[in-house]
């Protein structure tokens, strides 16, 4: 991956988590504790700080660097969450990865994230959304780049009527019923921004 | 220099953190180190993996840390700062499955009379099971 194509990669992720703060935040009132898009923006802001450093990076090293600014900025569970979803893909990932080795590492990493926060897919998190986008990678074929946007934005859609048990919309019960899992709204954001990109440098 | 279990308090409210730590220390004074993180990095509601990391090593002892902890993001930040921590002081840190405020102060009663991690833990945790 060129610096230019890593630097719009990871201007794009922060930029869109950034525009979309008061989307998330509106979400986790729903059904956390709101602070799910300040939280992700004070990370992805620190991460667009240091966005020179990281484009220069091989991706591996850019990844891992990534993940550590979010464990340490975040200040919530998402920290963490995110941080060893991004530092496991650079443990996994080549610094020039097929899509093979992308959906291999993504595996990996959503083992990760499973074993961080203790959860399963189906119950309401970041999960349901990053497994169907691990799945649809690993059956590849044309234009993943365009497809797997849709197949995220579906999955979040698709914890709307999720009954939360893990995070703290567990604490809401069946109350949480009825909203977007703020977390899977920002994977799917993240899962959008890293195609357009993708998209672009593929074609 | 104490050779007891130390204790780290882990709030999302940097207020709960001090607070408790105060409580704590009152109770068994300087027998037993305690230190607390308390706050996101910026000071707001939440928890800071570096200012956890930083409360072990200023509760460190030779024999270990026990950290209370209030809601999940404290209990997931704490398990991410341990697993930064010195591998040499990974496994002699634990968490406790106790309230925050009564787990603390029943941590740090059994680590002041010199009992080891798996006994200063149980005495947490016995809350639990009440």
């Amino acid at each position: 991956m060129t610096p230019a194509t890593q630097h719009a990669l990871i201007a794009a992720m922060a930029e869109t988590i950034i525009a979309h703060t008061d989307d998330l935040t509106a979400l986790d009132l729903a059904i956390g504790d709101g602070d799910h898009g300040l939280n992700m923006r004070r990370g992805f802001e620190a991460v667009l700080a240091d966005i020179d450093n990281l484009a220069g990076q091989p991706l591996p090293e850019a990844l891992k660097s990534l993940g550590t600014t979010l464990v340490m900025k975040v200040g919530g569970a998402s920290g963490p969450l995110y941080g060893t979803l991004f530092i496991t893909l650079a443990k996994e990932l080549p610094a020039e990865p097929t899509v093979t080795d992308a959906a291999a590492a993504l595996d990996k990493a959503i083992a990760a994230v499973k074993a961080r926060g203790k959860s399963e897919p189906g119950q309401k998190t970041m999960l349901d959304v990053l497994v169907p986008v691990q799945q649809a990678l690993a059956l590849g074929g044309g234009n993943l780049a365009r497809r797997l946007p849709a197949v995220a934005e579906e999955a979040a859609r698709a914890t709307v009527p999720m009954h939360a048990i893990r995070g703290r919309a567990s604490f809401l019960g069946a109350r949480s019923v009825g909203h977007m899992d703020p977390g899977a709204c920002s994977s799917a954001f993240l899962v959008a921004a890293a195609c357009g990109v993708l998209e672009g440098a593929c074609a | 220099m104490t050779q007891n279990v130390g204790i780290v308090i882990v709030s999302h409210s940097p207020k709960v953190a001090e607070g408790a730590a105060d409580m704590v220390r009152q109770m068994v004074g300087d027998s037993v180190p305690i230190a607390f993180a308390g706050g996101n990095p910026e000071g707001g509601i939440g928890t800071d993996v570096g200012a956890i990391m930083a409360a072990i090593d200023a509760a460190w002892s030779q024999a270990g840390v026990a950290i209370l902890v209030d809601l999940g993001g404290a209990e997931t930040n704490s398990e991410m700062a341990i697993e930064m921590m010195r591998e040499d002081q990974r496994s002699r840190i634990v968490i406790c499955n106790a309230p925050i405020v009564e787990g603390a102060v029943m941590a740090a009663t059994e680590a002041s009379g010199g009992s080891d991690l798996a006994k200063v833990k149980a005495a947490a945790e016995e809350l639990m099971a009440l």
